[in-house]
């Protein structure tokens, strides 16, 4: 099949994949450029001039917010999310290999948690923390909403890698007298990793871009999409352009340092 | 050398094989209870919660716990949430179909006419990207294009072919359709792209071997065999859009409603116990649609 011929039907499919893409980041290119946008100029092209002035704009404090502070929290709060959904995941992914009581029950309740409206789940917590008396807070109640959201994916993923799991590794290294510590730790471990890394960039950017779960749950403080949110609304110069700039450059670099890190993972077991 | 030293270790250890075993029973339960204890907390626990809240009595200030059904026959009596609720179900509809028929397309593209793995990850890490960026940005993104002084607009002035702008290009319910199409296809990619990857190939040339022509091959044995990943893919679009309130606020320019959209709305009023009784309504009618889908494909075997 491989040395076929190119048919009509690849390249009607191949243009059509080109403006899906196209389509994909074209939106994303055009405020990239208008971010550059010159002092005197609107939110629409064409540009009048070419200047950094919104970027500078962005980090005088009283002109937008407090974006510094908003992007510290997200990013603290994306961190927690990963080290606790891999770690989670990771366990959970490791029992769902055995039999026990209520993993049918847990399962569905991960898959719930995929599909149940993230409002409701952001009012629910919003409530319960009323009810409780407890103060939501970002690193409390939006901490455990955003965990609704990546631990499904986490899990989800971590069974279908532990699906594909050959338990002969496990049975050899056992054969050769490595007890079930090391067996974990030198053997499942390294094959699973490119895995794990996967799921901490799903649990990072998840949450890092995630705001209709953290509407009712955040507090006092607001995170960076809830802080965009509400520029959307009062913000009418390219200065929202210049902060989706820096976030989605920022969000490129986590994707492209995840990646360079599941490579490296991938090159070390190959060389071992 | 290491192996023959360990070898009489195994055989003292033997013993607490044994015992490992019971001890092993336990294992499981350990490993999946923070699973079970965040999601209780943080989904289970809000749920019931807000079924209950859902009877109390509420006023500008505060809520009373009571059993009424009032909230429920607000909300199923009010002529303006049907119309709320039909409309976010059009959404629904026209979204799914849209990114069905695009997820497909792409997911076929990527998996029987790209012909090395290396290329198909690249284009499907190309494809995947944009979905880790941030969701608002993504809507944004569509103002300077979309807008009444934005690109296709003044292209199209320009060139003369309309005399004044397009003003249903942006704000709009078609702008609302184009950014969630734009913001969800990648759910419906993903899983239709790894049913099709896990087709034998095999059957594929046994069906041109047969004299099956390229269309009775995709019809008759690709797409059926799709069909546990466009499933998935319903179900994570379908939910999506059921649940959303951003891409039809700021798409639409507040000028179109959804059922989430009216719960928030609720929500800033402080009418808890109100938009407790939407989301419990909401809540069974995404489970029923969810449940309906998983009636033809069994998730735990797609994994």
């Amino acid at each position: 099949m491989s040395h076929e011929k190119r048919t009509f039907e690849f390249y009607v499919l191949a243009a059509f994949f080109t403006l899906f893409v196209l389509f994909l980041y074209g939106p994303l290119s055009a405020i990239l450029i208008l971010s550059f946008q010159g002092e005197t100029g609107g939110l629409t092209f064409p540009l009048n001039g070419v200047s950094l002035h919104w970027f500078a704009n962005l980090f005088e404090r009283q002109a937008v917010g407090d974006f510094g502070g908003s992007f510290k929290r997200s990013l603290v709060l994306g961190l927690m999310v990963m080290i606790v959904t891999v770690v989670v995941s990771l366990l959970a992914g490791l029992a769902f290999r055995q039999k026990f009581r209520g993993a049918t029950a847990l399962f569905y309740l991960a898959v719930a948690s995929l599909v149940v409206p993230s409002i409701i789940i952001s009012l629910g917590i919003g409530v319960v923390f009323q009810q409780v008396g407890f103060r939501p807070a970002w690193y409390t109640s939006a901490f455990g909403a955003h965990l609704t959201w990546t631990l499904p994916f986490g899990v989800l993923i971590m069974f279908a890698v532990f699906n594909r799991f050959s338990p002969a590794y496990e049975e050899a290294a056992r054969d050769l007298g490595a007890n079930s510590w090391q067996t974990f730790a030198h053997v499942v471990l390294p094959m699973i990793a490119p895995s794990l890394i996967g799921v901490g960039l799903f649990g990072f950017t998840l949450s890092y871009d995630e705001f209709a779960r953290t509407l009712m749950t955040s507090g006092t403080f607001n995170t960076l999409p809830l802080e965009i949110y509400g520029m959307t609304t009062n913000v009418t110069t390219p200065v929202l352009y210049a902060l989706g700039t820096v976030t989605t450059v920022f969000s490129f670099l986590v994707i492209l340092a995840t990646l360079g890190a599941i490579l490296y993972v991938g090159r070390r077991r190959a060389r071992v | 050398m290491t192996v023959a030293l360990e070898r009489p270790a195994i055989a003292a250890a033997n013993p607490s094989k044994r015992r490992r075993f019971s001890h092993g029973a336990v294992t499981p339960y350990l490993q999946s209870a923070p699973l079970a204890l965040i999601l209780g907390a943080f989904l289970l626990l809000p749920i019931i919660m807000i079924v209950v809240v859902s009877f109390w009595d509420y006023d500008f200030a505060a809520m009373y716990p009571d059993l009424l059904t009032t909230n429920y026959s607000d909300v199923l009596g009010s002529w303006v949430t049907w119309k709320t609720y039909l409309n976010t179900i059009k959404f629904a509809a026209i979204v799914w179909a849209l990114t069905l028929f695009i997820g497909f397309w792409v997911a076929y593209f990527l998996a029987f006419h790209i012909r090395t793995t290396a290329m198909q990850m690249v284009l499907f890490l190309v494809c995947t990207v944009p979905f880790l960026t941030s969701n608002i940005i993504r809507m944004i993104s569509w103002i300077p294009v979309l807008g009444r002084n934005g690109l296709i607009n003044s292209t199209l002035v320009h060139m003369g072919l309309v005399p004044k702008p397009i003003e249903w290009l942006l704000y709009s319910e078609f702008a609302v359709v184009l950014a969630m199409v734009h913001l969800y296809t990648l759910f419906m990619v993903t899983p239709i792209f790894n049913t099709l990857m896990r087709i034998d190939r095999s059957l594929v040339e046994a069906a041109r071997d047969a004299g099956a022509s390229g269309w009775q091959v995709l019809w008759n044995v690709i797409i059926p065999l799709a069909k546990p990943g466009m499933a998935i893919g319903t179900i994570f679009v379908v939910t999506l859009v059921m649940a959303d309130f951003s891409t039809v606020q700021v798409m639409s320019g507040g000028q179109s409603a959804s059922v989430a959209l009216m719960m928030k709305n609720q929500m800033s009023l402080l009418q808890y116990p109100a938009a407790a009784a939407n989301a419990v309504v909401l809540l069974v009618l995404v489970l029923l649609m969810v449940a309906g889908i998983l009636r033809i494909v069994d998730i735990r075997k797609e994994l």
